[in-house]
């Protein structure tokens, strides 16, 4: 046969129109957030002007500064249990069961229907009567950070030849000093990259911060969000716009960062 | 008992995981069975009324009357999130396939290409179907000046616009997977098919498909299951007229006050989890496939 057959006619074809149905929408809000126009999708020419109107907006203000508290918060602890977690389920320590549950739990908030973990906090909260304002917020986050921070932790654990922290070991390090001197820095890379996915998971979640959120704690998606009900303006589109390039930046850099291979 | 170093380590997980994400579960499935309070929130006693919500509702006089709008509200969703996923295979299936036979420095590529989406916010790129769908919209706008329509076809608030919204959505999450299970797979065995003189159909079926079945498994269930559930596409672009599960039980939580009945919803939906966790843990490739 003279055409391969592992290349399927349309095949390429479907793909390529797929990526450009992935970016579309994407584009559709970067390019009319450059409108100069009040109208949303005529467009009028270009202008840079919703820019600033989006930055000295008091409201996106309040909202992307409680954004970066909370997702700076819920990473930094999201990625420190994380970072816990994965060096006991790698170690001989931890009974079987106690290992297979905790897969379980590491696996579920990715599973389960994020309005589900949206209600079922906020019913938690209510039940303990718990206010503590961006707090709330904080804990929720903490709870979905962590899978996303685990996974590249994990994935990188197990690259660790055993026999380095057994050189470590002859070498009469002690437990802490094999982890500090050997172990982290191998992890390294796993570790901040497992920390960057938290924290735009963080950035970019919605339906938990609206059910869970009390008024005034409001992060950047939801205050977004209640702009759009109420209709879409160019400077939405403009916050959007910057809210989307920092989530392509951090994926990008936690691209470059894991794949640079350690040994 | 003297915990050893590891499972100590393990300590600040299980905490945080038992207190707030399995104790609101339970919760919420003790708040399922309970009767509701008008004002939000439950009343301490045992009640169905939660689960029969499903089948009756109660008039001024508090007498119970057969009503099918939830049950029809969860097949239309049901329905809508199967089409869906279903579409999602059809144009997630060759992405994978065109992805995994590129040469292995140009799959990194593609692969960044799929993924980014994934991690941008899914408020934005649904709203951004609103930019696209509407009277004045692109495709609107566009057809008008191409000559092809004269008045604006009616698009965004419908049940088109929401399956779209869907299909859009969670594309990512059926292409990765399937894309994990065929780059694992040994592509020399679709050659000696060929020079079996196997036509392109029984090498589809016989060779590449049962390879990728564990990551076609697991994309399924990661398509159906944040379909099924979804709030902000049917939010956004359904305009009202259809609605998924996760509206549904938004709206109890929320204006309805209905959180038995809201609770209930969330149960049927983690059975569907559940269920999701058993098929991937015996035949599929899931999570790892999309977040690793």
């Amino acid at each position: 046969m003279s055409t391969q057959a592992k290349n399927m006619p349309g095949f390429g074809a479907i793909t390529f129109l797929g990526i450009a149905f992935l970016y579309l929408p994407i584009l559709a809000v970067i390019i009319f957030s450059f409108n100069s126009g009040r109208m949303i999708t005529v467009w009028e020419g270009f202008s840079f002007d919703w820019y600033p109107r989006a930055l000295g907006n008091s409201d996106l203000q309040r909202a992307a500064i409680n954004s970066m508290i909370v997702a700076v918060g819920a990473t930094t602890i999201g990625t420190v249990i994380a970072l816990c977690a994965a060096l006991a389920l790698h170690g001989d320590g931890v009974p079987r069961p106690l290992k297979n549950a905790s897969y379980t739990m590491m696996a579920l908030p990715l599973l389960v229907p994020e309005i589900v973990i949206a209600v079922t906090t906020m019913a938690f909260f209510g039940a303990l009567n718990l206010r503590l304002g961006l707090g709330n917020v904080l804990i929720a986050h903490v709870v979905f950070c962590i899978p996303f921070a685990y996974a590249p932790i994990r994935a990188r654990i197990t690259t660790i030849p055993k026999s380095m922290l057994e050189a470590a070991k002859d070498l009469y390090a002690d437990e802490w000093q094999a982890f500090r001197h050997v172990t982290l820095p191998l992890l390294a890379p796993g570790i901040f990259s497992g920390a960057l996915l938290a924290f735009i998971t963080s950035l970019d979640d919605f339906i938990i911060t609206l059910m869970v959120a009390p008024p005034g704690a409001t992060t950047l998606p939801v205050e977004i969000y209640s702009k759009v009900k109420r209709g879409i303006t160019p400077e939405i589109n403009a916050a959007a716009s910057m809210l989307l390039a920092v989530s392509i930046f951090i994926v990008l850099l936690s691209y470059v960062i894991n794949r640079k291979k350690v040994i | 008992m003297r915990l050893s170093s590891g499972t100590k380590l393990l300590l600040p997980f299980l905490a945080v995981m038992t207190v707030f994400f399995m104790a609101p579960m339970c919760i919420a499935l003790a708040y399922s069975f309970m009767q509701a309070n008008p004002l939000g929130g439950v009343k301490p006693a045992f009640s169905l009324a939660g689960y029969l919500r499903f089948f009756y509702s109660p008039d001024l006089d508090g007498n119970m009357h057969w009503d099918m709008r939830y049950l029809q509200i969860i097949y239309s969703s049901t329905k809508m999130a199967v089409l869906a996923t279903f579409i999602c295979v059809l144009i997630g299936f060759p992405m994978a396939w065109f992805m995994a036979t590129r040469p292995a420095q140009q799959r990194d590529f593609w692969m960044i290409l799929v993924t980014i989406p994934f991690w941008t916010n899914l408020l934005i790129r649904t709203y951004a179907w609103i930019l696209i769908l509407r009277g004045n919209g692109i495709v609107n706008t566009g057809l008008e000046k191409a000559g092809l329509i004269d008045a604006p076809l009616d698009l965004l608030y419908t049940p088109f616009a929401v399956g779209l919204g869907l299909v859009y959505s969670y594309l990512p999450f059926m292409i990765l997977p399937i894309y994990s299970s065929l780059e694992r797979m040994d592509w020399r065995l679709v050659e000696a098919a060929q020079d079996l003189y196997a036509t392109r159909l029984r090498i589809l079926w016989h060779v590449v498909l049962p390879a990728a079945m564990p990551g076609l498994i697991g994309g399924v269930i990661l398509v159906f299951i944040p379909t099924v559930g979804s709030f902000l596409a049917a939010d956004l672009l359904g305009g009202g007229k259809q609605m998924m599960l996760g509206n549904l039980i938004e709206n109890q939580f929320g204006m309805g006050r209905n959180w038995p009945f809201g609770a209930a919803i969330s149960a049927i939906l983690i059975t569907f989890v559940m269920i999701g966790l058993i098929l991937i843990a015996r035949r599929g490739q899931g999570l790892k496939g999309v977040v690793g």
